[in-house]
C-alpha cells in the first residue's frame, strides 16, 4: 500500500514536473506571462484573453505562421516580480526551438528579464509598456516597447492638456499632478514630465500611491487642497478605479483626470458607475469595439466554441490590446520566416524580423485590424516603431474617442532616451551597435 | 536497521561534543554535501536533466539556497533568541541596497565643509560582506526596543522598520543612484578575476556561502553566546539572575541574524534577481521568511532549509503538476488550487506537528533508532 503510493509520487515527481513535453517539430513555441489572480487581475483578464485568443485565431484559420502552428502555454505571474522570472525560466526553452519571444505586461519583469533576455537571446516585446529607454535598440537589443514607451504618453497627453487650455503657451503657471502607482511602472514618466514642466513652465507634482492601490485617501486630500488644474492617473489594476472613486468624493472633476492606455479601459471606469462620467484617457492607438478581425474570431475561435472570453467582452479595451500585441509577435515571427525560412524559429531570429518589422496601411488592412492601428515601421535605432495616440472619454456606457492623431515630439523624448540608455550601456559595459550598418 | 549506533564509542571529549555524533548522520551528510558540491555541477556539465535546464538551478536551487540562509538569519533571532522579528524583509533590503551602493561607488558630497566622501566601487564580495555589515547595524539599532518591549509588541516594533526602509529605498534616490524607474541593476558579478555569470557559477557561489554560515552558525548556537540567547527564550529573568546580560545577548543576536539576512538579501539581489524594485523586500519577504523558520522549526538550523524548501519549492510543484500531467485547467483555477493545497498542508503540518519539520525529522530519527519496534 506505502510502496504504491510512494511510487506514485515518484512517478508524478520525476515524469512530471521537470519533464519537457514531447513536442511535434513544427511548431512555434509562444510563452504568455499573465495575471488571472491578484490585486491586477480585472486588468490582465481581459488582456490574456485577448491574447489567447488571437494566437488561437492563427491556428484555427490560418494553420499557423506559413504552416508553422503556435503552440502557446499560460503561466500565471500575479504581477509579481519574482514569480514572473520563475515563469520565464520555466518557459523559455520549450518548444522545439524555445520561447519566439517574451512578453511580461509588467513593467518590474521587464526590468528583471531585460539582462536575462539578452543573455538568451529571447526578445522581449513590451508593447506600451516597459522602460522608455529601451526604445534605443542600439543599446537595448532584444527589447521592443513597440507602439509608444511612458515618455511618449506623458508627451501626449501633455500635448493633449495643452490644446484643452487653448495652446501651448498657456500652460505655463498651470498645476499638473501625477497620480503613480509606486512601482517602475508609475515612476518611468517621471523625468520625462519632468523635462515638459520645464520647458512650458507648469507645475508639475508627483503624488505616489503603493501597491495595490486601494487606499488613497491622503494623496486626494493632498490633491483637494492643491487643486491642480490637471491629475494624470498612470495606474493599474484596483488602484484605477479607487481613483475614479476617490476624485468623486473629493469632488474632483473627471474631466480634468487623463489616465495612461493602462488606466483607461473599462474594469478601470464601471466599478464607479456614474461617478466616472467624463474621465478621460489615452489610448495606445486603438480603442474599445470591434472590427473586422473580430469577426473572424468570432467565427474561428468562439464558433467553435475555444474562445478564452465571455463573449460579450469581446472587443474592450484591454482585450484589443492583447490582440494587437499578440498581433506584432505573429508578424514578426512571419518576418523572420521570409529571412531564415518557414519552420519554427529561434529568439534571436524572431529580434530580426521585429527589428526589421514593417507594418503597412494595406496590410493591416488585409489582417482586419484597419482603425484600430496606423503603420509601424520598427528599426534599430527606433524600436518603439510609431509613438501617436489619441484622448477618449467616457460617457457612462463606452469610450467616446474626443481628440485627434496626437504624435509625441521626438525632439523632447529623444535626449532622455540617449542620456538614460547611454548610463544603462556604461554601467553594463554594452557597446552599443551601429545602427547604420545592421540591416 | 542500518541507523544503529551500537558499536560507535565515543573515547575523546571532542567525539562526545561532535555536531554529528552518530557515524551515520556524518555519512548521509558527507553524501548531500558531495551531490551539492560536486555531484550537481557534474551533472549541470554533462547536460543530465534535469540538472543540465537552467530551469532547476535558476529558479529553483538559486533561490532555495539564498533564503535558506536568510531563514537561518531569522532563526537565530526567533527560533534561538526568541525575539520575534517582522523586519527581515527590510535587513534583506539594507543588505541589497548597501551592497549596491558599495559596488557601485558611494559619493557624499559635504558641500558646507567643502568636503566630499568618495569611496570607489568595492569588489563585489567585499560588498556584499559590508552590506551584510550594515544589516548588523542597523538590526542592532532596531534591536534596542527589544530590551523594553517583548513577543508581539516586539513583533510591531519591528514592523516598523519594515516599513520605514520600504519608504526609505522608495523615495530617497540617492539609495537607488538616481535611477528614474527606481529599479536598480547589480553590477556584474567578479569575484577574484572570476566572472560568476551561467546559472551553475551562481548556484555554486550561494551554496559556498550557505554551507559557511550555516557551519558557522551552527557552532555558534552550540557556544556560549547560543547558550546565553536559549536562555534569553526561555525565561528571560532567570536568565538575568543566572547572570546573563539581556542588552548583550539580545543585540548580539540581532547583529548576528542581521548580518546574515543582510548577506541573503544581497545574494538575493544580485546573483538571483540581477535587477530588483523595493518590492522584492516587501512585508510579504518578511512573513515568508517568519512561516519558513515556523514551519521548518524554530531553533533549528536544519529546520531552516527544509522550511524554505517547503515554502519556496511546493507551490511551484503544485503549479507545475497539473500541466505536466495533462490535465486541462486553466491557469487561474491551477493557481487557485496551488493557495488552497498549500494553505491546507499548511494547517494539517501545524495541526499535527506545531513544531515544525525539525521535530518531525528528529521523531522519525528516534524511530528509527529504536526499529524495528519504535514506540
Amino acid at each position: 500500500m506505502l510502496r504504491n503510493k510512494l511510487m506514485l509520487a515518484a512517478a508524478i515527481l520525476s515524469g512530471g514536473a521537470f519533464a519537457s513535453p514531447a513536442a511535434a517539430q513544427n511548431e512555434q513555441f509562444i510563452p504568455i506571462l499573465s495575471y488571472r489572480t491578484g490585486a491586477y487581475a480585472v486588468n490582465g483578464v481581459p488582456y490574456a484573453n485577448g491574447v489567447a485568443d488571437y494566437y488561437n485565431l492563427v491556428n484555427e484559420r490560418d494553420g499557423g505562421i506559413n504552416g508553422v502552428k503556435l503552440l502557446v502555454e499560460e503561466c500565471e505571474t500575479g504581477y509579481a516580480t519574482d514569480k514572473g522570472v520563475e515563469c520565464y525560466e520555466r518557459l523559455k526553452g520549450k518548444g522545439p526551438t524555445g520561447a519566439a519571444f517574451i512578453n511580461p505586461l509588467s513593467t518590474g519583469i521587464t526590468f528583471a528579464l531585460t539582462e536575462k533576455t539578452t543573455t538568451d537571446k529571447i526578445p522581449i516585446i513590451t508593447m506600451g509598456y516597459g522602460r522608455a529607454d529601451s526604445k534605443n535598440g542600439a543599446v537595448f537589443a532584444y527589447n521592443f516597447p513597440l507602439l509608444g514607451t511612458y515618455w511618449s504618453a506623458a508627451d501626449i497627453a501633455i500635448q493633449h492638456i495643452a490644446k484643452e487650455v487653448g495652446g501651448v503657451d498657456k500652460l505655463k503657471g498651470k498645476k499638473i499632478s501625477l497620480l503613480f502607482h509606486d512601482s517602475p511602472y508609475g515612476k518611468e514618466p517621471i523625468p520625462m514630465l519632468q523635462v515638459l514642466a520645464k520647458k512650458h513652465g507648469f507645475e508639475f507634482t508627483p503624488i505616489p500611491v503603493t501597491h495595490p492601490g486601494v487606499e488613497q485617501k491622503s494623496q486626494w486630500l493632498a490633491i483637494r487642497q492643491n487643486r491642480p488644474d490637471y491629475v494624470l492617473v498612470w495606474g493599474w489594476g484596483v488602484m484605477n478605479g479607487t481613483a475614479v472613486k476617490e476624485a468623486a468624493a473629493v469632488a474632483y472633476p473627471r474631466e480634468k483626470m487623463i489616465g495612461v492606455w493602462w488606466s483607461g479601459a473599462e474594469p478601470d471606469v464601471t466599478p464607479a458607475g456614474d461617478q466616472a462620467t467624463g474621465y478621460k484617457a489615452l489610448m495606445l492607438q486603438h480603442g474599445a469595439g470591434k472590427f473586422p478581425v473580430h469577426a473572424d474570431i468570432e467565427k474561428h475561435v468562439y464558433a467553435k466554441g475555444k474562445g478564452a472570453s465571455e463573449p460579450g467582452k469581446v472587443g474592450e479595451v484591454l482585450y484589443n490590446r492583447g490582440m494587437v500585441n499578440a498581433m506584432l509577435g505573429v508578424e514578426a515571427i512571419r518576418k523572420a520566416q521570409e529571412k531564415f525560412g518557414k519552420k519554427p524559429l529561434t529568439g534571436e531570429q524572431v529580434r530580426w524580423g521585429l527589428e526589421n518589422l514593417n507594418l503597412s496601411e494595406a496590410r493591416i488592412k488585409e489582417m482586419g485590424f484597419e482603425g484600430m492601428l496606423k503603420p509601424i515601421k520598427i528599426s534599430c535605432s527606433d524600436h518603439e516603431g510609431a509613438r501617436d495616440g489619441r484622448v477618449q472619454q467616457w460617457d457612462g456606457k463606452g469610450w467616446k474617442i474626443i481628440s485627434d492623431w496626437y504624435t509625441a515630439n521626438q525632439s523632447d523624448t529623444e535626449p532622455l532616451v540617449n542620456d538614460i540608455s547611454a548610463k544603462y550601456a556604461a554601467e553594463k559595459n554594452i557597446q552599443p551597435r551601429d545602427c547604420s550598418k545592421e540591416s | 536497521m542500518l541507523y544503529r549506533e551500537a558499536g560507535q564509542f565515543k573515547t575523546t571529549y571532542a567525539e562526545d561534543m561532535a555536531i554529528f555524533p552518530i557515524r551515520q548522520d556524518r555519512i548521509a551528510l558527507g553524501i548531500l554535501l558531495g551531490i551539492a558540491f560536486i555531484g550537481v555541477p557534474l551533472l549541470a556539465d554533462f547536460d543530465i536533466w534535469p540538472f543540465g535546464s537552467d530551469y532547476l538551478l535558476r529558479a529553483i536551487l538559486l533561490p532555495f539556497l539564498i533564503l535558506a540562509l536568510a531563514a537561518i538569519g531569522v532563526n537565530i533571532l526567533v527560533g534561538y533568541c526568541g525575539q520575534i522579528s517582522l523586519g527581515s524583509g527590510a535587513f534583506m533590503a539594507i543588505g541589497a541596497y548597501s551592497a549596491y551602493k558599495l559596488g557601485t561607488g558611494v559619493h557624499i558630497p559635504l558641500t558646507w565643509l567643502d568636503f566630499a566622501i568618495s569611496i570607489p566601487p568595492l569588489p563585489v564580495l567585499l560588498a556584499i560582506l559590508l552590506g551584510g555589515l550594515t544589516a548588523a547595524v542597523v538590526g542592532i539599532l532596531f534591536g534596542i526596543p527589544s530590551l523594553r518591549i517583548k513577543g508581539l509588541y516586539l513583533a510591531v516594533a519591528t514592523l516598523a522598520a519594515q516599513f520605514f526602509f520600504d519608504w526609505v529605498f522608495l523615495r530617497v534616490s540617492w539609495f537607488t543612484n538616481y535611477a528614474p524607474s527606481g529599479s536598480v541593476n547589480a553590477p556584474t558579478l567578479d569575484f577574484f578575476g572570476l566572472n560568476v555569470g551561467t546559472p551553475i557559477e551562481r548556484y555554486m557561489l550561494c551554496l559556498i556561502f550557505v554551507t559557511a554560515f550555516a557551519v558557522l552558525v551552527k557552532n555558534l548556537v552550540r557556544g556560549n553566546l547560543g547558550r546565553q540567547w536559549m536562555a534569553i527564550r526561555d525565561m528571560d529573568i532567570a536568565a538575568e539572575l543566572i547572570g546573563i546580560r539581556p542588552l548583550y545577548a539580545k543585540l548580539t543576536a540581532f547583529a548576528v541574524s542581521s548580518f546574515i539576512i543582510g548577506v541573503a538579501g544581497a545574494l538575493w539581489a544580485f546573483v538571483y534577481l540581477g535587477s530588483w524594485e523595493p518590492l522584492a523586500f516587501s512585508i510579504d519577504r518578511s512573513l515568508q521568511l517568519l512561516f519558513m523558520v515556523i514551519i521548518g522549526g524554530l531553533g533549528s538550523i536544519m529546520g531552516s532549509f527544509v522550511g524554505a524548501a517547503f515554502i519556496l519549492i511546493l507551490p511551484i510543484l503544485l503549479n507545475l503538476i497539473p500541466t505536466q500531467l495533462g490535465v486541462p485547467l486553466s491557469t487561474e483555477t491551477i493557481t487557485h488550487l496551488e493557495f488552497i493545497i498549500f494553505g491546507s498542508l499548511i494547517c494539517f503540518l501545524l495541526i499535527k506537528e506545531p513544531h515544525g519539520f525539525a521535530r518531525l525529522i528528529s521523531i522519525g530519527k528516534e524511530k528509527l533508532r529504536l526499529w524495528p519496534f519504535p514506540y
